[in-house]
């Protein structure tokens, strides 16, 4: 029998949030997987916000002297869509899998600081609509020597300085009005929220491993977690002194990167791409982590070179803090410098190939399934390829000088971003649906939406290779017609549209199979790690007991034993392996001690935005609301207790029922 | 934590709470470290205007540099008296560091009020503008430093007192002042003396 545990309702001031149903539960929820799947779909939202900005780029560049756009919109555009993509986008859908996976791939119960967790869940949240209120609030008005003030419409009052914010371009005066500030305060606002999932991923893997879960039988996505969780927590402070200087400088007439008053915009540049480049293999670790996880478990086989895979990763992680400078050949470094940074960039390509000789090496003689989540993988494993290779052809320093700003480099991270890490993320949101929902997709649009994919992102990005040799620069919102870009533009811009379509089937398939899917079986995919050991969906205490772990890709070999010839063969008796897993996940025999929920972390969280008006708009009053919601949020998470009392009562609870999120 | 006995966890040894603010430190180590750097790029170039040496009073700075550093002292005591139970004497000793560590800021703005009237002003040149945010963002950790000092003290007012393995920990608290303190005598070194 099963024994509920109950909060005690009353404790001193404030109550503690107790609903386990409905919109509360989920605002106040500690528990990884709704923190996960609220994570998810915040992504996804500004992923669409971004995509939405991005098909408004195309249109303006769909003919030459188009006037779609004024150019004031076009710049407020490509920064807003650069910046939502990186750090609204593809970074909290990622974060999504860390939060959902992580703990279960280790066989924890929740991750390290599950307060934490939650609190920065909401700082992502604070921070992305403090960014988007520039739209509302912000004003940018005409630069020193640009465009007219009447050009900026509400449409092109948001930051216009790039995703890189470069100086003094992003600068009061040619940056004027406060767009730019919510740019770099809302940036400030994000970088907490990743560094304080940075703290807590860590110690989570460290320390909440379950009874076996040594490090070296960890699944290779656990391995980019941490090695991802690294990165920020070593990137982001550069950054956020950084923008400090950059928030400074606007506001507070002092001059870092404004060689006006002694300071030095290129140092802007070094603090910005020492960030910036561990950045993108934040951006894309991930993603090798996923597709890691699905080529094993659709081509039957075990990974190939697990060990190879896990210090390329770490390897990537370390050499990308010392490549930063390739991204500012065309600046005045020194010829050693570019030649250091030349080399070196041409060194990280040496791991990044390294796991792709061991993905093919994993498909090679398997038994493939080609579903969608494999589709998905394989295709990452193309299309990653021919970015990464673009990116050797810019580590060549002369090359890259007659590439740099133009379409080419475009074209190039794309294919890492788009291709690379937003194809390893559909892959893992096929594969660990069933998982999350208990229900299949539909296959059928699955495939579709491969398809779509595939086909509208070739027909997008590829042309931008020879664009951007012709000459066609990045960042500039016309081109003439004597160019001759016109036709190919044209084609970029309908292939941005077959995209729009492929994102239209996924949200079909996945609001479709949410409700009506059909039901998942307990091991959908004959799968590997221990994530999958457990009933779908995800029962709110994870496992029942904690699990004992005997080898890499545990679960597979409790299914599957090995013939003479080494190939695998179902152990008997795995029928009734699985029932009892099954029957046991929904029915632990112990108590089980969840976190409370609690409002303090969203109350704390939404303290920042208040403190960036505040500097914004010199306010002492939002100030003070600022600090008073810091104040009451971190007392009243510092008085009150992980876990409420609990009263025991014996009942027994319908286990499958408190255990799905409808 | 009460859910310890139920699922095995830290395997590395390591309370966890302790293991997850250590990590923190060292990304603190980082913040500091680009902010010294900075300064160390800028103090090398030519700038117009007044200098930091011509404003500074070095027996001043050292003075309220060494009271900073009896605050670790104080904390270590307060740690000592805790691990003892002696909740009096815990309660004192933090008080004392709390007071010490506002003694330390009070000094600090009394020396940028006197900069300031001397025209070394945050504007003035890189170099005073790099001088200002990094001793001030020092400023800040002291600050965050004593209230958490504090609410540590008004804590142990309750009848139980404070105990060595509870949420609001003292251990946390002293391993954070001792971090600035380290950062003080690094940036002391680094911005007065050298
Ligand atoms: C084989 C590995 C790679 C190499 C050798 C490489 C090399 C480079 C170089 C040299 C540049 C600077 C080009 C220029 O601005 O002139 C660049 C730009 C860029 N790369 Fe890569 N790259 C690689 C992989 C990646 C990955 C995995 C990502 C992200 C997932 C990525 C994202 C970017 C982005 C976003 C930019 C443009 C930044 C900007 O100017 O806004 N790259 N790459
Ligand atoms: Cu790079």
């Amino acid at each position: 029998m099963t024994k509920i545990i109950e909060p005690k309702k009353q404790r001193n001031i404030f109550s503690r949030p107790s609903s386990e149903t409905g919109v509360w539960s989920w605002i106040t929820t500690v528990d990884h997987k709704r923190i996960g799947i609220m994570y998810g779909y915040a992504a996804f939202f500004f992923l669409l916000v971004g995509g939405l900005e991005a098909l408004l780029l195309r249109i303006q560049l769909s003919q030459p002297d188009n006037n779609f756009l004024s150019a004031a919109e076009y710049n407020a555009m490509f920064t807003m869509h650069g910046t939502t993509m990186i750090f609204l986008a593809i970074m909290p859908i990622s974060a999504a899998f860390f939060n959902y996976l992580l703990p279960l791939q280790i066989g924890a119960r929740d991750v390290a600081f599950p307060r934490l967790n939650a609190l920065s869940f909401w700082i992502f949240v604070a921070g992305g609509l403090f960014l988007y209120s520039t739209f509302l609030f912000g004003t940018a008005g005409a630069p020193e020597g640009g465009y007219l003030d009447e050009e900026v419409s509400r449409l092109a009052s948001a930051p216009n300085g790039g995703w890189f914010g470069y100086q003094p371009n992003a600068g009061l005066r040619y940056s004027p009005g406060t767009a730019m500030d919510y740019w770099a305060i809302g940036l400030q606002i994000l970088g907490i929220a990743s560094l304080v999932s940075a703290f807590n991923f860590i110690t989570t893997i460290l320390n909440m491993r379950t009874k076996g879960m040594r490090l070296m039988r960890m699944p290779v996505f656990t391995w980019m977690t941490f090695a991802v969780s690294f990165l920020l927590a070593f990137s982001l402070p550069i950054i956020a002194i950084a923008l400090f200087f950059v928030t400074f400088d606007r506001q507070f007439g002092t001059t870092f990167f404004l060689t006006e008053g002694g300071g030095d915009p290129v140092l802007w540049q070094h603090l910005f791409w020492l960030f910036g480049h561990p950045e993108v293999y934040i951006l894309i670790l991930p993603a090798f982590g996923i597709v890691s996880e699905v080529l094993p478990t659709f081509s039957r086989k075990p990974l190939f070179g697990y060990p190879a895979i896990v210090f390329a990763g770490f390897g990537i992680a370390f050499i990308g803090f010392g490549v930063w400078a390739h991204h500012m050949f065309a600046s005045a470094i020194s010829p050693v410098a570019q030649a250091g940074f030349g080399l070196s960039t041409m060194i990280i390509a040496v791991p990044t190939g390294v796991k792709i000789f061991n993905w093919l090496g994993t498909i090679w003689g398997g038994k493939l399934t080609l579903n969608t989540p494999m589709l998905f993988a394989l295709g990452f494993i193309g299309m990653f390829v021919i970015g990464g290779l673009s990116g050797v052809t810019h580590s060549v320093v002369p090359a890259d000088t007659q590439q740099t700003d133009t379409y080419y480099i475009v074209a190039h991270f794309h294919y890492v971003l788009f291709g690379g890490a937003l194809f390893g993320i559909f892959s893992g949101l096929y594969f660990w649906f069933p998982k999350v929902w208990g229900r299949m997709y539909n296959e059928t649009m699955g495939k579709i939406h491969f398809w779509l994919m595939l086909i509208g992102f070739n027909v997008t990005f590829g042309p931008m290779h020879w664009l951007g040799l012709q000459g066609q620069v990045r960042r500039t919102w016309v081109y003439a017609e004597e160019t001759n870009l016109g036709f190919w533009n044209l084609i970029v811009t309908i292939g941005a549209f077959i995209l729009a379509v492929a994102i239209l089937v996924f949200m079909a398939n996945w609001i479709y199979s949410r409700r009506k899917g059909e039901k998942a079986p307990f091991d959908p995919w004959d799968a590997r790690t221990i994530e999958w050991s457990i009933p779908s969906p995800t029962p709110v205490w994870n496992f029942s007991k904690a699990p004992e772990i005997k080898s890499l890709d545990d679960f597979w070999h409790q299914k599957y034993g090995e013939d003479e010839d080494g190939r695998a063969v179902r152990r008997e008796g795995t029928d009734e392996l699985l029932l009892k897993l099954e029957e046991e996940g929904l029915n632990p025999d112990e108590e089980i001690h969840l976190p409370s929920p609690s409002y303090f972390p969203l109350i704390l969280a939404f303290g920042l935005p208040f403190l960036g008006y505040a500097v914004i708009y010199k306010s002492i009053p939002l100030a003070l609301i600022g600090v008073i919601l810091l104040l009451i949020g971190g007392f009243g998470w510092g008085t009150e207790p992980l876990e409420e009392e609990f009263e025991t009562s014996e009942e027994t609870p319908d286990a499958k029922e408190s255990s799905t999120y409808e | 934590m009460s859910d310890a006995h139920a699922y095995p966890h830290e395997p590395t040894g390591v309370e966890t709470r302790k293991l997850g603010f250590w990590i923190f430190l060292s990304t603190e180590i980082l913040f500091f470290g680009t902010l010294i750097t900075t300064f160390l790029i800028f103090k090398g170039r030519d700038f117009p205007g007044i200098k930091l040496t011509d404003v500074y009073d070095i027996p001043f700075t050292s003075v309220s540099s060494f009271v900073l550093l009896m605050s670790s002292l104080t904390m270590v005591l307060a740690h000592n008296a805790l691990e003892t139970d002696d909740q009096e004497k815990t309660r004192v000793w933090l008080l004392a560091t709390a007071m010490l560590g506002a003694v330390f800021l009070a000094g600090q703005i009394y020396e940028f009020t006197e900069f300031y009237h001397k025209g070394f002003e945050l504007s003035t040149n890189i170099f005073s503008s790099t001088f200002y945010v990094l001793t001030g963002f020092h400023g800040l950790h002291v600050f965050v430093g004593v209230v958490l000092l504090l609410a540590l003290w008004g804590v142990g007012q309750r009848q139980r007192g404070l105990s060595l393995n509870e949420g609001m920990n003292l251990e946390f608290i002293a391993l954070y002042w001792h971090f600035v303190d380290i950062v003080w005598i690094v940036l002391f070194t680094v911005v007065y003396l050298i």
